[in-house]
């Protein structure tokens, strides 16, 4: 007896509040069908993909045609404002593959997905297990946490600029008070990784914390009452009930922040006012190598060239995090799987 | 938690009604940003209700327009005009280069750096030829000459120059021991030699103080007195062959060795605080730089600046206006851009942010040579920029990947700053970044 807002086949009468009518099963087939009982048929059977088509048209126009036509591009010799030039074949993945920026940028992005989504989904499962509790005035502890996303992230980026400043920053003023001696945010890679993680967890842990929050919200009660019986505690419930039952939503919140966190740019662009990535290419992520090669040396093709192969890399760490995901989230949770 | 048999709304669980506000107003929000965005989208079209025209004009850093607007507009009723500021040339040429590429979102008047206007020019059709018989000669020669295509084309109406003196603090000066005497201090300014020199001895006297604000300034004032820094006349790349090159490139990194520069990204968060705090003594200073430093050094006092430059004169900027062939009003664009770079408001917009004029009729108006800047102890500043300009006697050539190899060049000598690489590593890495340039 689940109150989750299961899905159900469209047609039948999903809506009917909270499961007071039963769900009417398909009548088994009749021997004779009038048009009108053939009409209603079809509609319960191709209706929903007629109300689904507006966006996978959508889709095909601004989400499928660009990533063909960057395919395209990415054989040519393109320049930006120049455009199309001579049929080059593969000279431009070969490029790339030799740029040694191709991969500190690869290797820069890889450790500031690391930095960043790790601990974002670890910190918004956290939170939203926390605010899944009986808190006076939830609504806005719930909204609060939104509060981050709503920011531009530029703003964020310039108010972030100001703490980590090397020389005049908040965090090294801060960190001089304790004794301990100042980073070097703009200079040492690894540092530079951790504050534009930050900027990043800033801003998308709330939004991820929401989202599983409203997974948990549809987590049956009876399964807590009945561990609490049993003699489960706090943590022992979060663990072995909400975790795993909310498992296709936290699937989702890695592949969604596995996307995003390899695509990082805005932050990673206005960590300094050049914007390639610092004086060693120290934060360069491949976006902004990107960016570089088709906006600074405008090519382009080489720009395209990138932009497949990053498409190709997202595709293969997004399945290789569903794969260790759904392996290390336990094994209950099946239920959204078809 | 709703138990369906309990579908009843009860007093005992008071989140429901609430909930369906929380998504209403959710839903209402969402409803706004996409109005919000409809209504930024439709933002830059023309053409107002009571049928004024309306021209934007895209500018970086300060050109001193503020005031030149709102006199244009007084004087044609009929035209409105919008200026779009961006903080750095950087900024604003990446987002002149993507509107480029894409046809549109340009506005009709985009300002050009100096160093951006090589690469501009390959681009020239992307953009209204001004040749007007009007202004044909209104310039210094090679001003001119810099907004004018190979073919004849002349692309952008020059603004600005940025003819280089020293600006100093004189109290820094002072706690050291040295002349704060204008005069006196030029003396001490005449070669690079007695410039790092002098500087040696600062840093001795004032701890904690370096001696000029950045290696990359300080590089790119050296770099400015070359005759061909990166590239030869048919624009073969000869940046790392050049052996004057290479010698900046010493130079500036044994000077930093010696303990001269701050060590700060010009431009960066840092470097404007380090205004603020002593971060330093002097700094390579065209005429533009004076409203930077008023700004940045909002209450700080003695800033001075002298009527010297080492090396003889140096020019380190000054830009263009152009007007891009996608505007929907070119003629009145051109016009716009004609009389903003005339002598006249050239002059006004010097008086209003020290961007020295380009303009030869503005060069010897007592307006210029007249100026004095009280931020800057009452400074000549209008005489020391003129004697500045006429100092220069190099105009270094300038390609069409200019700005890309300087950049380079910049970060190698940055990355020694931060202590990320040896000069040595520093330079083999530019020799690479060079030929990846291509």
């Amino acid at each position: 007896m689940t109150s989750r807002p299961v899905l159900t086949p469209a047609g039948d009468t999903a809506s009917s509040p909270a499961g007071v009518t039963p769900l009417s099963p398909l009548p088994d087939e009749p021997l004779r069908l009038t048009f009108r009982q053939r009409l209603s048929r079809w509609d319960v059977r191709f209706a929903p993909y007629l109300y689904i088509s507006p966006f996978f048209l959508l889709f095909l126009v601004v989400g499928m045609f660009p990533l063909v036509f960057t395919g395209w591009v990415s054989v040519h010799e393109w320049s930006l404002i120049g455009g199309k030039g001579e049929f080059v074949g593969l000279d431009n993945y070969r490029a790339v593959f030799e740029d040694r920026y191709f991969w500190r940028a690869l290797r820069n992005t890889v450790s500031i997905f690391l930095l960043s989504s790790i601990p974002q989904v670890l910190i918004a499962l956290l939170l939203a297990g926390l605010l899944d509790t009986t808190l006076r005035g939830r609504t806005f502890w719930r909204m609060s946490i939104l509060l981050p996303f709503v920011v531009a992230p530029a703003a964020v980026a310039l108010i972030f600029g100001n703490l980590f400043g090397d020389r005049y920053g908040l965090i090294n003023s801060a960190l001089d008070v304790v004794g301990i001696d100042a980073i070097a945010w703009h200079v040492n890679t690894l540092a530079s990784h951790v504050a534009i993680a930050s900027m990043v967890n800033w801003r998308w842990t709330g939004y991820n914390a929401l989202i599983l929050l409203a997974a948990m919200q549809a987590v049956p009660r009876d399964l807590y009452e009945s561990a609490s019986i049993d003699g489960a505690g706090r943590v022992r419930q979060f663990f072995s009930i909400t975790v795993p039952m909310v498992k296709p939503t936290l699937i989702f919140v890695i592949i969604t922040s596995t996307i995003g966190g390899l695509q990082i740019f805005t932050e990673a662009r206005l960590f300094d006012n050049v914007g390639l990535g610092g004086s060693d290419r120290q934060w360069q992520t491949v976006t902004l190598y990107l960016w570089e090669l088709g906006w600074r040396l405008r090519n382009l093709g080489m720009a395209s060239a990138v932009a497949w192969l990053l498409f190709v890399f997202i595709c293969l760490v997004a399945l290789l995090n569903l794969y260790l995901s759904r392996r290390i989230a336990g094994g209950v949770g099946r239920r959204v799987t078809r | 938690m709703q138990h369906p048999h309990l579908s009843r709304p009860r007093p005992s669980r008071p989140d429901r009604p609430r909930r369906r506000g929380w998504r209403a107003s959710l839903a209402l929000g969402a409803t706004g940003v996409l109005l919000l965005g409809l209504a930024a989208c439709g933002g830059d079209s023309e053409a107002d209700s009571d049928g004024k025209i309306t021209l934007t004009v895209a500018t970086f850093n300060e050109f001193g327009y503020e005031e030149l607007i709102k006199e244009y507009m007084e004087l044609n009723p009929d035209i409105k005009v919008v200026q779009k500021k961006t903080g750095t040339w950087e900024e604003h040429r990446d987002n002149l280069y993507t509107k480029l590429a894409a046809g549109s979102g340009l506005s009709d008047i985009e300002a050009i750096e100096g160093d951006g206007m090589p690469a501009i020019l390959e681009e020239a059709d992307a953009f209204v030829d001004l040749t007007d018989d009007e202004v044909d000669g209104r310039w210094l020669d090679w001003k001119q000459k810099a907004g004018t295509t190979s073919d004849g084309r002349l692309i952008g109406y020059g603004t600005d120059i940025g003819p280089e003196g020293i600006c100093y603090r004189a109290d820094l000066f002072e706690k050291a021991g040295l002349p704060t005497d204008r005069a006196e201090v030029a003396k001490l300014f005449e070669s690079w030699d007695s410039y790092f020199e002098t500087g040696k001895e600062f840093i001795k006297k004032v701890p904690g103080t370096a001696w000029y604000d950045s290696s990359k300034g300080t590089s790119q004032a050296m770099i400015n007195q070359l005759e061909y820094p990166f590239e030869d006349a048919d624009n073969n790349v000869v940046a790392t062959t050049n052996p004057e090159v290479k010698r900046v490139f010493d130079t500036v990194t044994s000077m930093q060795a010696a303990g001269l520069a701050t060590n700060l990204d010009q431009w960066s968060n840092d470097w404007v605080a380090a205004f603020q705090n002593d971060g330093f003594a002097t700094m390579a200073c065209p005429g533009w730089m004076l409203g930077v430093i008023e700004g940045n050094a909002d209450g700080v006092t003695g800033w001075d600046i002298a009527d010297a430059f080492p090396g003889g004169g140096g020019n380190w900027g000054g830009s263009f206006l152009t007007v891009p062939a996608q505007s929907e009003h070119p003629e009145e664009a051109k016009a716009l851009a004609a009389w903003l770079t005339a002598p006249e408001q050239q002059l006004k917009a010097f008086e209003a942010k020290g961007t020295f004029p380009s303009q030869v009729e503005a060069l010897d108006d007592p307006v210029l040579t007249g100026a004095t800047n009280a931020f800057f102890n009452d400074a000549p500043t209008g005489e020391i920029l003129s004697n500045r300009a006429q100092a220069v006697t190099i105009q270094p050539y300038k390609g069409p990947k200019y700005a890309d190899i300087i950049t380079a060049f910049q970060n190698a000598v940055l990355r020694v700053d931060e202590g990320q690489e040896s000069p040595d590593e520093a330079w083999e890495s530019f020799v690479a970044d060079v030929e990846r340039i291509g």
